[in-house]
């Protein structure tokens, strides 16, 4: 089978999730790699170093500059007449292009996968994870969007591919990129992150959820987090949400501070290697998960805790 | 400029999904249904979108069980939906047969926006209006915490890995909710009475000529592997020699 993969960046270089969207299409065939953007040949440099991988398509154009899916979609869905499969990156862009690739090319998407079982044959979870479904698809074209955390890494080094150019297929004049605002930060990505510690309501305000997360994060040097709830207070940026509705992650040590552990935030953190609560509650359903708990006032642990790391 | 709102009846999102002991799926059977909470927000924009007169009608069009009509069509309308299209099946449709539906939908209704939840919490696929995007050949406005109506034009804020993204799309067009939109008002008990005057029209699959034969078999559905609840240490100074014994202090 020869796939595709959606090569997450930003212009300027490769992003961790398309690595473990290799992976995924590596247990399917020949892997392909396309890299849509301006500007973009050191990514495309970058991007044919990544172990395993056979060709890599470019299609540099101010049209794909900020992969609005009416312009990206349409050079994808040129692409798969020599593709049998695509495969995105669960990401925002992920999520936003690939169906509407699916549709052109009248194929049901398998959203989210978290194993590959077979050639056709997929897991993925529904039920914001309480729930784990086997899918088996008939369709001759695949279109998946595949879970990060799911899958290794392939290595970002090693490899030989061959960069190619693909014609442009132009802005199809529907939509235009008025602008973003990008929070920039010192702090490592919360879904590439080793360590992650994520506060929660207990916070309380805006003001306390950075004088006590902020610092135990510099100190660990953590990604920060948020629970639903503590995002929905103010508390916290909505990007800085883990969860259902937020990201997924699993970073090596998840450090909840003051959150309860609904089911909606357990969904995007469970799979972390070694989870650490701090809450006051000792009943709290955090607890059920975690691999170490500490019961106590988050006011007087956190800060202590950070003065002795 | 009409408003169409796909909506959908999934399990209420308060109630923990169980998984069928013969692993055939999640069990559904007396349990409590609602509207996807996602399709709750999308009617919400909808309604504000009507009050400050953007838009003059609200369409909103559900495909599911004849009970749909009462656990979200009667909901929908009582938050301010002016008419209802109830395409009733007892199959379960695909995100794709959906948008197919759904397309043939706004091409009788022709409808200058349609507002769709981003993703549905039970099959969690995120994929329905894209789908329709693709198939109507409009723009996509995905994950939106922000909506702005300017004349042909709408402005859409996206939620985006990193933070926020607004886009300029040509109407029609679609926008799908994000959590942050707005939040929805309740359907009150003398809005669902007097809702119950506003009209709903009864449609089936087989009335819009649309195949919609599955293209994905559920070979079996499991609870994910649990994870073991770990040990309570007493103190900061045995978390911090715990978290140093994993290299990461």
């Amino acid at each position: 089978m020869k796939t595709l993969v959606w090569v997450e960046h930003d212009n300027q270089s490769v992003k961790d999730a398309t690595l473990s969207t290799v992976t995924a299409a590596a247990k399917l065939g020949e892997v392909h790699l396309l890299v849509a953007g301006k500007g973009v040949s050191a990514v495309a440099e970058a991007a044919a170093q990544i172990a395993g991988v056979g060709k890599v398509h470019v299609a540099d154009d101010a049209a794909y500059e900020h992969f609005l899916a009416e312009n990206v979609a349409p050079l994808v869905v040129q692409l798969m007449d020599s593709h049998d499969a695509v495969l995105f990156p669960a990401t925002t862009t992920g999520k936003n292009v690939a169906p509407r690739v699916a549709a052109a090319l009248d194929v049901m998407q398998l959203s989210d996968i978290l194993s590959v079982e077979g050639p056709d044959t997929f897991t993925r979870p529904i039920y914001a994870g309480n729930a784990i479904a086997t899918v088996q698809t008939s369709d001759k074209k695949l279109v998946i969007t595949v879970r990060g955390t799911a899958f290794d890494k392939a290595a970002a080094t090693g490899g030989s591919g061959t960069v190619e150019a693909v014609a442009a297929a132009g802005d199809k004049g529907l939509s235009a990129f008025v602008g973003a605002e990008i929070a920039a930060s010192e702090r490592p990505e919360l879904t590439s992150a080793k360590v992650i510690v994520s506060g929660g309501r207990a916070l309380g305000s805006q003001e306390q959820f950075h004088a006590l997360i902020d610092p135990l994060a510099d100190k660990l040097g953590a990604a920060v987090g948020a629970s639903r709830a503590a995002v929905d207070a103010g508390y916290a940026p909505n990007d800085y949400q883990v969860g259902q509705t937020g990201k997924i992650v699993a970073p090596m040590v998840y450090v909840a501070v003051g959150i309860s552990g609904a089911i909606q935030h357990l969904a995007g953190m469970k799979d972390s290697k070694t989870i650490v609560a701090i809450n006051k509650d000792e009943d709290a359903p955090i607890f059920q998960v975690a691999d170490i708990g500490l019961v106590g006032d988050l006011f007087t642990l956190v800060p202590e805790l950070t003065e002795k790391l | 400029m009409k408003v169409l709102v796909p909506v959908k009846r999934v399990l209420d999102y308060n109630v923990k999904p169980r998984v069928k002991a013969d692993g055939t799926g999640v069990d559904l059977a007396n349990v409590k249904m609602s509207m996807n909470p996602f399709d709750e927000i999308a009617i919400e924009e909808a309604v504000r979108l009507k009050e400050k007169g953007a838009a003059t009608e609200i369409v909103v069009v559900t495909i599911g069980v004849a009970k749909a009509e009462t656990d979200v069509l009667l909901t929908a309308r009582a938050m301010g939906a002016d008419r209802g299209i109830l395409i009733q099946t007892d199959d379960e449709i695909e995100p794709l047969a959906v948008a197919k539906l759904l397309a043939k939908v706004a091409e009788e209704e022709q409808p200058g926006l349609i507002i769709l939840g981003k993703q549905a919490i039970d099959d969690d696929s995120n994929q329905t209006g894209q789908m329709l995007a693709a198939l109507l050949g409009w723009a996509q406005g995905t994950f939106a915490s922000k909506v702005e109506i300017a004349g042909d034009r709408v402005h859409v804020t996206r939620e985006i890995d990193g933070g926020l993204e607004t886009v300029d799309l040509k109407l029609p067009a679609i926008v799908t909710t994000d959590l942050r939109l707005n939040e929805p008002r309740y359907a009150t008990l003398p809005n669902i009475m007097k809702a119950k005057t506003k009209p709903v029209a009864k449609k089936t699959v087989a009335d819009y000529g649309v195949d919609v034969t599955p293209r994905l078999k559920t070979l079996k559905v499991v609870e994910p592997a649990k994870r073991q609840a770990g040990i309570k240490v007493g103190s900061v100074d045995e978390l911090v020699e715990k978290l140093k014994g994993m290299g990461v202090a």
